[in-house]
This record gives structure tokens, sequence and C-alpha cells, in this order.
């Protein structure tokens, strides 16, 4: 194994914050008390929380050596399938935490927040325009909260109608949180199988599709990396029926510019503005889950809305038959203003380019790969591929042995055991943000990996070795919970 | 690369998408902006905005202004954590993992509970999440939540259990400033009961009485919060009883930001952890037996139980929880009991001085650090006035409350100072 760059260097212990510091010490300076001390109720008083006493120095040391344990998008190649890990211009975060903005109270009278709510404003219009809907609101805290209030609105419409239905069509290689959005609205998820290619057909979809279907929830560029190609005939199916089409747009990265999910049949999207549009994923959060959504839906979306009265912007609840709010105050404000950036910066062209650039990243590693790993679906892909383990089951090395190894060399995993519909999936996304000189290092590196399970698999099922820790023992975890100490 | 991939354009890559879906003519967009331009650009908008230290702001209502020192914030910008996704290969992310293992612990220390998470939105989705929780374990249908839990919190919940089914009372309050459980006599197939301690007029509610109520009814006992300050000097939900502690912890060191993103906290029994939502981590060890840390107890969620999950929540509000625990460990036990008396006795003082002035705090029992105000006659058009020197003296409760026209919630932290506060006095009394 070459010293690929990234891959050796020093690992300092540290360890949990109760086992460091010493009584008395205090890593914040207190602001002045400038008041008399007043009375408190004895009985209302608690002991104080048992809290580590560490000094600035101390708190500072074990942060910094904790975040080194960790691998980031800004550590190295990230290609982790349907995640979107694309590089976070930092740019981004400097006016995040501009002090107009991170300072901003969400309860102050309008004419005194115009900036927050005309990023608002115009930020609803670009998603909107990116998604050809008519309408959005960012109010939904991530990805699943948007699609839960997807399917909200679908209900509150159906309902407005005089109609209740009880199930929801979803395709096996939907995200997990398709069905379980579905079933808080009380829907029964109703699965359908895609087809040989990968994708859903017209038949599938007619099967299951009655008058008890409240719509389809389908990932378009799906699960595999394919587009739907059947999307256009499939939503007349279900509309014809009374249904509505949900598209879980966590793949936009895909098709911006490119495709308008809006033109071609869907009624309610949502994007995950820390995949598409740039935001840092901050170790699984906080994202920010904004729908959009054509006419006949607006008047269902959360409340309140920022709306344009001459040249100022209020905020109006006056939505009688929204399905009301879904976040304490206005979503994830502070993500808002990192995509809001990230589409000024690219621009129209860019933001077609930069779909452009992920879809090639991946073809390139779809065709550079198969060579060595089982390609399930060999059609063009979009951004993302889905390969497997089946050659290297032979050697008795897994999917997550050949993801292991992959650390070894530097490289975050990519996605794998996921979609369900491939065994043993290992599924790559790029993005746009990688060059080619890395796309080939990492292609490289799995070439290397496959010869490895062939002639010495005990490589990979060690691995990996160069990190903080070894494999762990994810039984006992669950066995025996050991939560907090 | 086009050669590899065997096509002779970019544009014959997307030969999968039929010619009728096809976006034909360029997006409507502005840009491209240079990074300069941007500044200019950015800078602008963020200066419309009222902050401090120009203005002097007296709201809370679940968004506090504290001071977070230098260090949290550049802790938190470090690029490892912030670029990092869920942990799902723990080898690569015990950094992640080992932050939230010790933010669950400094939770459960400061709520008095058994298992905490960090896998929660905010303040207001982790209490639906929690009645949500409270049907799943007593197969009941009806909660109870006091009218003094925040206004947004329950509107927020309204909007999760409308499509369920569930029934949501929601119990009034009393003349002191505490909610009325009168209600709860003879109510039956009660799921769950929910106060807020502070509640949304800051006062402290008596929840051994809630406990109580809960236990008659065989009711699962939830207690919300929008200011966790506060169980630096008071005493914590857990040690009264409580089954489920939910709320809203942008004031342990996060920025306001409008209002987001923030974290929901999300904490309960031991015997409970299996029908939570949410992401949790867990000690374990690795191959050579060294202490590591894994997500566990994944078989309640969406990935794998899918439509069975306990909550189709797969965030884990990682950076979040990471700047509340850099944030309460830069405290430790002294730095946030001495905090918390610092903000008592701040809005203590108001509370003197707004006495001495003439005007009547409306609900007597004790509170924390936000109060209510009542004004004899229309307070606003002092109220505008006072916007114009830069102060925003509190916010108009009648939005919310019809009944309390003229009653304004004031708060008041460690980042206001004594001179501020006599400013705002003098500045109503004129």
């Amino acid at each position: 194994m070459s010293e690929t760059s990234g891959t050796t260097g020093l690992i300092l212990n540290e360890p949990l914050l109760w086992e460091k510091g010493s009584k008395g010490r205090c890593g914040f300076s207190m602001p002045r008390r400038d008041v008399d001390s007043f009375p408190i109720e004895e009985g209302l008083v608690g002991a104080p929380p048992d809290f580590p006493e560490l000094s600035e120095v101390d708190v500072v040391r074990h942060y910094t050596r904790l975040s080194q344990w960790n691998f980031g998008v800004d550590t190295g190649m990230y290609p982790l399938g349907s995640c979107t890990m694309k590089y976070n211009p930092k740019v981004n975060e400097r006016y995040a935490s501009l002090p107009g903005f991170a300072g901003a109270h969400p309860c102050l009278p309008a004419p005194l927040v115009q900036g927050a709510l005309k990023l608002m404003y115009d930020l609803e219009r670009f998603l909107a325009e990116i998604t050809g809907m008519d309408a959005t609101s960012l109010q939904p805290a991530a990805g699943a909260q948007g699609e839960l209030a997807g399917i909200m609105l679908i209900h509150g419409y159906l309902k407005s109608k005089g109609v209740k239905r009880s199930k929801i069509i979803v395709p096996d290689t939907a995200h997990g949180t398709n069905p379980a959005s579905s079933a808080l609205c009380d829907y029964r998820p109703i699965p359908v199988k895609s087809n040989e290619d990968g994708i859903l057909s017209l038949e599938a979809v007619s099967e299951v599709m009655d008058e008890d279907v409240a719509g389809i929830m389908l990932t378009n560029p799906n699960t595999l990396g394919l587009f739907e190609e059947n999307i256009r005939r499939i939503s007349e199916i279900v509309h014809a029926k009374g249904g509505q089409v949900y598209c879980d747009g966590a793949n936009m990265n895909a098709v911006m510019g490119i495709v308008q999910m809006g033109k071609i049949g869907v009624d309610v999207i949502h994007l995950n503005l820390h995949k598409t549009f740039s935001t840092p994923h901050g170790g699984g959060g906080p994202g920010s889950g904004p729908i959009c959504v054509r006419k006949h839906l607006e008047p269902f979306l959360p409340v309140p809305r920022v709306v344009k009265k001459n040249d100022t912007y209020v905020l109006s609840y006056d939505y009688p038959q929204s399905i009301g709010k879904v976040h304490s105050f206005y979503g994830n404000f502070g993500v808002m203003i990192k995509a809001y950036t990230y589409i000024l910066s690219m621009g129209p062209e860019d933001l077609k380019r930069a779909s452009q650039l992920a879809v090639l990243n991946a073809n390139y590693i779809k065709e550079s790969l198969k060579a060595v790993f089982d390609l399930p679906y060999d059609r063009a892909c979009m951004h993302e591929c889905v390969l497997s383990d089946k050659r290297q089951r032979a050697y008795k090395i897994s999917t997550l042995d050949i993801a292991k190894r992959l650390i070894d060399y530097g490289f975050h995993p990519p996605t794998i055991y996921f979609p369900l519909v491939v065994q043993g999936a290992i599924m790559i996304e790029p993005t746009e943000t990688e060059s080619k000189e890395t796309l080939d290092e990492f292609i490289e590196a799995c070439k290397s990996i496959a010869k490895e399970a062939e002639e010495n698999p005990g490589l990979l099922l060690d691995a990996p070795t160069r990190s903080k820790v070894r494999r762990l023992d994810e039984v006992m975890a669950a066995r025996k919970p050991c939560l907090s100490d | 690369m086009l050669r590899v991939i065997g096509v002779d354009s970019l544009d014959r890559l997307f030969s999968a998408v039929p010619e009728d879906c096809l976006k034909r003519e360029p997006l409507n967009l502005p840009g491209p902006l240079t990074e300069w331009e941007l500044n200019q650009h950015m800078a602008s908008l963020a200066a419309s905005m009222a902050t401090m230290p120009e203005y002097k702001v007296f709201v809370g209502a679940g968004n506090y202004e504290h001071f977070t020192p230098s260090s949290v914030l550049a802790l938190l910008g470090r690029s490892e954590f912030v670029t990092a996704y869920t942990p799902y290969q723990p080898e690569i992310s015990q950094g992640t993992l080992q932050g939230i293992f010790e933010y669950q612990t400094l939770v459960c220390h400061l709520l008095g509970m058994e298992v905490a998470n960090a896998s929660l939105y905010d303040g207001a989705s982790a209490l639906a999440e929690a009645l949500l929780m409270a049907t799943r374990i007593t197969k009941k249908t009806k909660v109870a939540i006091s009218t003094l839990i925040h206004p947004h919190y329950r509107e927020v919940v309204q909007t999760y259990l409308r499509p369920t089914g569930y029934e949501v009372v929601e119990l009034p309050y009393l003349e002191n400033g505490k909610t009325d459980l009168s209600l709860l006599d003879g109510m039956t197939e009660l799921a769950a009961i929910a106060v807020q301690s502070p509640n949304f007029f800051g006062c402290m509610e008596d929840l051994d009485a809630v406990h109580e109520g809960a236990l008659e009814r065989e009711a699962m006992f939830i207690t919300s919060f929008t200011e966790p300050l506060a169980y630096g000097l008071l005493k914590n939900p857990g040690s009264c009883g409580a089954d489920i502690v939910c709320g809203e912890g942008q004031s342990l060191g996060l920025p306001q930001s409008f209002g987001g993103p923030s974290l929901g906290i999300f904490a309960t029994k031991m015997k409970y952890v299996r029908r939570m939502p949410g992401r949790l981590v867990g000690k374990t060890v690795d191959r050579n037996g060294r202490r590591g840390f894994v997500l566990t107890l994944a078989t309640r969620e969406q990935h794998i139980r899918r439509e069975k999950a306990t909550s189709n929540i797969c965030t884990n509000q990682g950076l979040c929880a990471l700047g509340a625990a850099m944030y309460m460990a830069s405290l430790g036990k002294n730095g946030i009991r001495e905090l918390a008396k610092l903000n008592y006795d701040k809005a203590e003082y108001l509370k003197s001085q707004f006495r001495n002035a003439g005007l009547k705090t409306r609900f007597d029992s004790p509170t924390f650090n936000e109060f209510v105000v009542e004004f004899p006659g229309s307070f606003q058009p002092t109220y505008n006035e006072m916007l114009k020197e830069k102060i925003v003296a509190g916010l108009p409760l009648a939005h919310y409350y019809p009944e309390l026209a003229n009653h304004y919630l004031m708060c008041v932290t460690e980042t206001k100072t004594k001179e501020d506060m006599d400013t705002l006095v003098r500045g109503i009394q004129s």
C-alpha cells in the first residue's frame, strides 16, 4: 500500500471531560455583577449540576483533540451516497456569523428585521425557480421534517376537498424517512418494486394506485442514482385517481438547471440545503429542509409566511388553511443564509454546471470501477452510482470490509448497505467539487483494495488500522447500553 | 473523463432524462456575485437588523441573548466538526461521537435525567415528539398541555398531532401565573400532562403537584423549557419526577440567529430508552479493548424500522449539541450556578425598579429571568418611542393572550447592565 496523501499522522489521546480538570476551575469570563443578590425561596433551589471544572485551556485542548479524530469534507473526499458531501465554502460561514444575523432576535417588530425577511423572501423565490414550483416554505428544519410537512400539506389539501385516504405509495428504493414520515400522518405506506432497470414502471404504479391512495413519494433521481424516466406518466396515473406526487429532493444536486420537477408532474418537493446548496452537515445537523409546492398546495404551507407589502417585508399568519407551524420560529435561518449566498455566488450558469460535473464525476467513477466491483444496473447514472460486493463475496470479503479498508487509504467510505434493493450496496456520490486527481486516487485505492481482497483478504478484515480506534463492538453497545457517564 | 464514459459532451451524460423533462431555457436567477460584491450585499442586509450592542433588547420568549466565550465560538468553527456528517463510520468520527456522549451526560446532569439525546430540531418539535412518545407508551389518545407552554410550541404540537387524531386539551392558567390543574379532575384516557417551567410568563410551576396529577391518572409527566440556564439555580425536573424533559437549548451558548438553528433537548428515564425518537451515542470498546463510541439502539430508527420507527428523525443535531457541551464545560459546576443566580438577580432588580416606578408585575409567583409587567393604559406609543432610542421594551402579550392587552413580557440576562435597566425604566416613566 502506497503512502497516499492524508493517511498518517500523530493521533493524540484525550480523556472524557470528567476525567480532566480540578476543583474550582472555570473557563468562562463571568459578566460583572452590578446588582445586589436577591433572596430566593429555598424550596425552589436545587443542587448545582455536576459539571466538570475546567480552565479555558483544558476545554480548548479537549475539543481540538476531539476534532482531530473526525473526518470531514475539509479532511478529504467524502463520497457518501445520497448525502452530497460537497465542499462547504468558508465565506458562507462568515456571512452567517455577521452580528446582525447571529445576534438577531426572532420576535422583534418587522421594521427591525428587514434584512432577514428580505433574505428569506428572495431565497424562497430562488428555490421555487430551481424546482419549477410556485411557492416555498423555508420552515422545516431538516429533510425529514420537510417530508413530514409535505405529507401534511397533501393531507390538508385532500381534507379540504372532503377526501379521506389511508395509503401512500413508496418505492422500494426510498429513504427510510419516507415511510416513517407517512406513518406520522397516519398513512400506510404501500411498497412498490422498481423494475429490472432500477426505476418505477407504469404497470407497477397502476397496479397499486387506487382511490384510497393519497399520493406517491418518489425520489428523483432515485437512490440507485437513476432518473425516474417515467415520472410524467406516473404523475398522470396518480393525478387521474386524485392523488398527489411528492418528490424527495435529496438528490437535486444532479439536475439543477436541467430538470424542473414542478414542470413534470411533481406537486410538492423538499430540498436539503445541507446537500444541494453547500451548507455544512455539522456531524448530522443542523440541516434545513424547505418545501416547494405548486399553486394548489400553497394555501396549506406552514405559517408564518414572509410577504412583501410595497417595499417592506412582514410575517403573515393570515392563511386559514395552513397546516400550522412546524418550527419554534421560522426554521434554521443560519442555514438559509449559507444557501442564499451559495446561490448568489454561483449564479444560474454555474449551478447548472455544478450538476453537470456532479453527474460527470459519478459516471467516471462508475465506468472506472465496474471492472472490479459488480455494477447491478449498468446504465448511465446521475450524480451517484451503486456498486456491490458480489464478486468479493467469493473471498469472504463484504462491503463493510471494503469500506473499512478505504479508511486506511485516507478516504471516507461511501454509503453502504443502502439502497436495500442491492445486496451489499456500495453507493458512491463524489459530487462536483472533487478534482480529477482526487477521483483517480480514489479509483486507484478501490482497485488496489479489490486486489487485496483476492490476494491478502486479512488486510481488509483487519481494517481500519490507522484510525483513532479499530472496529468497535456495536453489539455490546446495544446489549448493554451505556449512554452517559 | 468523457472519453472514459463514452460520451462526447456534458449534455450527453443526461441521455436517461427524457426530452420532455429537460429544461431548455436558463434558470432565472441573479448572480454570479464575486466574494467582494457579496461582502457588500450581505453587510448591507445585516446592517438593517436591530441587534446588540446598538440595540438593547429586553425580549426573551424562547430565544435568549447570552454571552458566549470566544473559545466556544472558535472551537465550534473547527471544520472537522463542521464538515463531517452523521457518524456512520465510528472509527473516523470519534470526535463527534465522544462529543455527543459527553453532551448526553451533561444534559442528564443538568436535568436530573437518566438518558438524553442530541437529535431533536428545537424546543417545539421536541415537545411534539415527547407527546407522541407518551401516546406510544401508554397507548392512550389524549394529552393535556398547559397554556403557559410557549404559544409557538403549542402550535407545533397541534400541527404534529392533527393528522393522527389524538386529542389535545389545553389547561388554563391561574391568577398567580401557574397552570390551573383543576380541569384534570375526572379526565380519563390521558397519555401525558405537559407543563413548561419556568413557563412562558417566566413563573416557576409547581412541578410536584403536576407530578401527582399525572400519577393519579397514570399519565406520563412531561416538562418543557425554553431557558435551560434556570436549572443552574433551580431544582431540576428529574428530581420532581418528570418522565420526559424536553426543551430548547439555544440558551447554552448558541447564537440567536433569528430563531434557528437551535437545539431540541430531549431526556427521559432509562426504562423508556427504546421508545425514544432520534439517534443515541453509546460507549463500547474496539478490537484492542480500547474505549470508543458508536451510534446505538438504531433498531428504533427509520433507516431500519421504516414506517414502524419511533420517529422519522434522522438528524443528529451534532454541531449545536457540541456547542452546548462546550459552553457547559466552560462554565462548569460553579460557573453555571453563578451565572444562573446573576440572571435571577438582574431580573429581580428590574422587577424592583418597575415596582418603584409604580408599575405592577402581573403574576406574583417566583420567576427566573423573565416576568410580565402590566401597564395601566396603552403602552404602545411609549414602546414605539423607545424603539427610536434603540430600546426594545419587552414582548407585547396581546397577540398570544388577547386577555392580556397592555401586558409585556420582559427578559433580562447577564448581558444587560444596571445602567441599561435603569435607562429602560426611565424611558417607560417618561
